[in-house]
């Protein structure tokens, strides 16, 4: 039997803005987002879900992109990296912190890692440093040794905090 | 884009049920943590897929009039760990679930789906087990509700009949009431990982917290499917809380387990942990219950 490809209209919300598209159901939410948004914060690391690369906030909770159906985006809000600057490009305070903490490498693993964070921080919460360590355990990165990652997660939780 | 032939979305689980009656094959796809990383290997490349995904009707945990503990299979792992009705009564299974991959597939991952694709090592299962869950489908003829042990048939094989999905996981008051719990995950890594052997058990103490009055322990990757230790519950039952009882609890397990040699694991290194982590997760239940060790 021939194959017929099935299209299906996804409504959401991307970076605060309302959007609409007709989507191949075959596609992940990462083929959603980067070809047809072109919001290539969104990497393609392993594609099986243990990398973290492609981490996406979906109504606040964090999701690899990768083994999430684009379908199932109808009637959500998505959040990629792209969303977290000022309106003239400015660095959120977490982007920041990981320039300044020399978090980044290669950056591959970085939008993943910050987007998390972001559901880290947004929680409001105090985490211990081991806390932290499991939040961010579900992304790898093959340069940093994770230490300088965790210092600026660490460093911008206190500061909203007011306790640094 | 993923090699799927044909995708049925389900809008309601009535729904859910014409299509698996009509595309036998189909596979179910709840939060695909599972399903599209096969996909994606090869092993279901081509198959056609139903989602149940967007059916919210099947997500939540609420505590029902007769005092049952209903999860509903769609209920992702993270959910069921921050559920307020879990955390006073099973709190056990939050943490067992807590500890599935890392937090992205804990937000993905379900309970329904965790226990219908019949693995031995899932995290849930054991703690499932050891509570007696009952298994809730859906089908065409209406409800069935089965218990967790019958629900696993053989390694990857549940009894999912003709027609249904799994739409909750019920826990009956008697099954809890009274019950403190400990899982333990043995693994290579903290996060990301499955486990080498996995082991939750849980006990009721007498009043004055001298005697188990009843103690139930399950294992996951002690066998083909999660299974019950009948020989270690009957040594610890109505035995004196003391470290005796502990030993002997661990090795009696021992004759109702047959762990295999895997990739991760020796089968001697798995009967090890069969008996080790049986003493450490009855003393840590002893000890959540009150009981002095």
């Amino acid at each position: 039997m021939e194959h017929q490809t099935q299209y299906k209209l996804v409504k959401c919300t991307i970076n605060g803005k309302k959007t609409e598209n007709m989507v191949d159901v075959r596609a992940s939410l990462t083929d959603m987002l980067r070809n047809d948004y072109r919001l290539t914060s969104v990497k393609k690391g392993c594609e099986v879900g243990e990398c973290g690369a492609c981490n996406v906030l979906i109504d606040g909770e964090c999701f690899n992109s990768c083994i999430y159906l684009a379908i199932w985006a109808d009637g959500k809000e998505i959040r990629t990296l792209e969303g977290l600057l000022g309106p003239n490009g400015e660095l959120s305070d977490i982007q920041q912190a990981f320039v300044d903490e020399t978090a980044v490498q290669c950056g591959f693993c970085t939008p993943g890692f910050i987007m998390t964070a972001v559901e880290i921080l947004e929680s409001g919460k105090e985490y211990t440093r081991d806390e932290l360590r499991k939040l961010l355990s579900g992304h790898l990165c093959r340069c940093t040794g994770y230490e300088n990652i965790l210092n600026a997660v660490e460093k911008t939780m206190k500061r909203r905090l007011g306790k640094a | 884009m993923y090699d799927i032939n044909a995708l049925y979305e389900a809008n309601s689980v009535e729904q859910a049920v014409a299509l698996r009656l009509e595309h036998p094959k189909a596979k179910i796809i709840a939060g695909g943590s599972d399903v599209l990383v096969q996909m994606r290997e090869g092993k279901l490349a081509g198959s056609d897929l139903i989602s149940i995904y967007m059916l919210d009707e099947l997500r939540g945990v609420t505590l029902e009039g007769d005092g049952t503990i209903r999860i509903g299979s769609l209920t992702s792992f993270s959910h069921i760990t921050k559920s307020p009705v879990i955390q006073a009564h099973i709190n056990v299974l939050g943490e067992a679930v807590d500890m599935v991959g890392g937090p992205q597939v804990r937000n993905i991952g379900t309970i329904g789906g965790n226990t219908c694709n019949g693995v031995t090592s899932a995290d849930s299962a054991s703690t499932l087990m050891a509570y007696d869950a009952v298994i809730e489908l859906t089908g065409p003829g209406g409800k069935r509700l089965v218990p967790i042990q019958e629900f696993y048939l053989k390694a990857g094989v549940v009894d999912l009949r003709e027609g249904e999905i799994q739409t909750a996981i019920l826990i009956r008051r008697e099954s809890y009431e009274g019950y403190k719990g400990h899982y333990i995950k043995y693994a290579m890594r903290n996060a990301m990982d499955i486990a080498t052997t996995g082991c939750s058990a849980n006990v009721k103490l007498s009043e004055d917290k001298q005697t188990i009055l009843d103690a139930r322990i399950a294992y996951g990757v002690a066998g083909p499917v999660p299974m019950r230790a009948p020989s270690a519950e009957a040594a610890a039952k109505g035995q004196p809380v003391c470290a005796e009882t502990v030993a002997a609890f661990g090795k009696a397990a021992l004759d109702d387990v047959n762990p295999r040699t895997s990739w991760r694991a020796s089968r001697e290194l798995r009967l090890q942990l069969v008996e080790e982590l049986a003493k450490r997760c009855l003393t840590e239940a002893i000890q959540r219950s009150g009981g002095d060790l």
